[in-house]
């Protein structure tokens, strides 16, 4: 267990990917700990917005301690951090969060499950994964990103709620449409996505790792913000509410409530 | 050298930080960025007869110059607290205040009884919190009601106790009169002022329990006028607490009247804030020339 910090990163570069959707690169100590499906709260500089942003890594590069976030413009915070450039200083939160299980990947065919902007996490995932890997990546039109990284590691299948590219649908749809079959499965989306993915893996009989996301305040374990009901008893309150920043966000979706 | 040691209700603090209830755990998660030893005590998440699960989220939401909370006191209850939460902060060279929420008096003293078997030095009493429906807020918002179960919990505590209590009333000074004349040995000030968000996109609230205390440096100034009210209206000694991110405003509660001054909300955006707040108060010492801190409580007349 690394130990968590607020440090000052540095922007080395940011472009837009899509529609409201950025890709910046931090050069920042705490990328040394970092691994998929971790992720780091980043501050806005305008005091009269507080609280440190819940941001999943999209990729890390530990030989220049860089981490790359890929991000959705929702509000007056990430506003402030789409216009950052090169040189800008950043302070940050992390590493925060528990990741993927990869090990539980390891020799397995595997779905790697991404919806909208829960696929950046699923780069670095497709990175550390050492199996069978087939990314199913639901987006909402032709305003695809980070298509051609998750290529480079993994075979990929698009779906699109409006059928401009791939399977017209959802990440289900596409793997009813491919005739996809897996062991295990990785995922990070929107809630319906990880309710239809809780109720696959539990007819096919096989795990299912879900990233869960919810308001944050410290990000650290401490508030009690951001908790999800979980079938067994948590181990901070014994209430079955687990916090997702320090008990997650990566939960086997056996083991929640969604 | 300077003396940062603060005495309330016969318990020294080496000195006045400390951290407020519900925003500092008990201290394990803050563990991996401050040194605990370092503060002048450790003031926990309020803790009941039983586990409590709290409310539905979304519990927390960001407002300019703050945020609102619903956690609902969420907590482990007493049992596990004092197995598990209190061994913990038992390593650690600093003063442990543990905040006490209940449902029902009889709740209070079970805790309260509990806790006196353990070699905790304060016991705060959370009579204050607005985000849950039973119990708390019901006995912090009428003097006579504050009246009662301070003298109710006044008679099992072995340890002092601290009422903390509520913004959300006409008159605070009414309220601190009533804990004092029942026998409170010290009061915290303030909890968080009820609030509301809503999402105009959703049509909805922000918080899924509708209101929420309100926190941050926003809410300071309120706060440091209640703890200059409350400091003139009583005797007993003061915990000031209200959007405290440093030492330049841990230093306005103590000129207010505050002997003892708690880093909330801000330790989720500088998880530092405790210790910084605390390095900050011996350099003011050092440049103001003033050789003990006792000597600016109150000063401002």
């Amino acid at each position: 267990m690394s130990q968590k910090k607020k440090v000052m990163a540095t922007v080395v570069e940011q472009k837009q990917l899509a529609p409201g959707i950025f890709d910046m690169w931090l050069k920042t100590e705490i990328a040394a700990d970092a691994k998929c499906g971790q992720f780091i709260g980043v501050y806005p500089e305008d005091k009269s917005n507080l609280l440190p942003r819940p941001i999943s890594i999209c990729e890390v590069n530990k030989e220049e301690s860089m981490l790359r976030i890929v991000y959705r413009v929702a509000g007056e915070g990430t506003e402030e951090f789409s216009h950052y450039t090169a040189g800008k200083e950043v302070p940050v939160l992390g590493v925060l969060g528990n990741g993927f299980p990869v090990e539980e990947g390891k020799g397995k065919k595997a779905f790697l499950m991404g919806g909208g902007i829960g696929v950046p996490p699923i780069v670095q995932l497709a990175k550390e994964l050492d199996c069978d890997k087939q990314a199913v990546v639901g987006y909402r039109d032709n305003n695809l990103f980070l298509k051609e990284d998750l290529e480079a590691y993994a075979k990929v299948y698009i779906a699109t709620e409006d059928g401009s590219v791939g399977t017209k649908g959802n990440v289900m749809d596409a793997i009813a449409e491919n005739a996809l079959d897996a062991d295990v499965i990785f995922a990070c989306g929107p809630m319906p996505m990880l309710r239809a993915i809780k109720k696959y893996a539990a007819d096919k009989g096989i795990p299912a790792y879900i990233s869960l996301e919810e308001r944050m305040a410290c990000g650290v374990g401490a508030c009690l913000g951001c908790v999800c009901k979980t079938t067994k008893k948590d181990h901070h309150s014994h209430v079955n509410n687990a916090r997702i920043c320090t008990d997650g966000p990566v939960f086997l979706a056996e083991d929640v409530d969604i | 050298m300077k003396n940062t040691k603060v005495t309330i209700a016969g318990v020294e603090f080496k000195n006045p930080v400390m951290t407020a209830s519900g925003t500092f755990g008990s201290g394990m998660e803050y563990g991996e960025f401050v040194d605990l030893n370092k503060l002048g005590a450790v003031v926990t998440k309020g803790v009941a007869s039983v586990p409590w699960p709290g409310n539905p989220t979304p519990r927390v939401t960001e407002v300019y110059g703050g945020m609102l909370n619903a956690i609902g006191l969420q907590n482990p209850g007493i049992d596990v607290f004092i197995e598990r939460d209190l061994k913990f902060l038992q390593q650690f060279d600093t003063r442990v205040i543990v905040n006490v929420c209940g449902k029902t008096t009889e709740d209070y003293i079970d805790v309260v009884e509990k806790l006196g078997d353990t070699n905790v030095d304060m016991l705060e009493i959370n009579v204050s919190c607005p985000n849950v429906k039973e119990g708390a807020i019901a006995f912090g918002q009428k003097a006579d009601a504050l009246y009662n179960i301070t003298s109710e919990i006044k008679k099992h505590a072995k340890q002092p106790i601290i009422m903390k209590l509520s913004p959300n009333v006409t008159d605070i000074t009414e309220m601190a009169r009533a804990a004092e004349s029942a026998g409170a040995d010290a009061l915290s000030l303030i909890n968080t002022l009820t609030g509301m968000k809503i999402d105009i996109y959703k049509r909805n609230f922000a918080l899924a329990n509708k209101t929420g205390g309100m926190s941050g440096p926003a809410i300071k100034p309120v706060a440091v006028r209640m703890v200059y009210q409350v400091a003139n209206a009583v005797k007993i000694p003061i915990i000031g607490m209200g959007g405290i991110a440093g030492a330049e405003d841990a230093l306005e509660f103590m000129m207010a009247g505050a002997t003892g001054v708690a880093v909330g909300a801000m330790n989720f955006i500088n998880p530092y804030a405790t210790v910084e707040t605390v390095e900050g108060i011996e350099k003011f010492m050092e440049q103001q020339n003033i050789n003990d801190i006792n000597e600016i409580i109150g000063c401002v007349k």
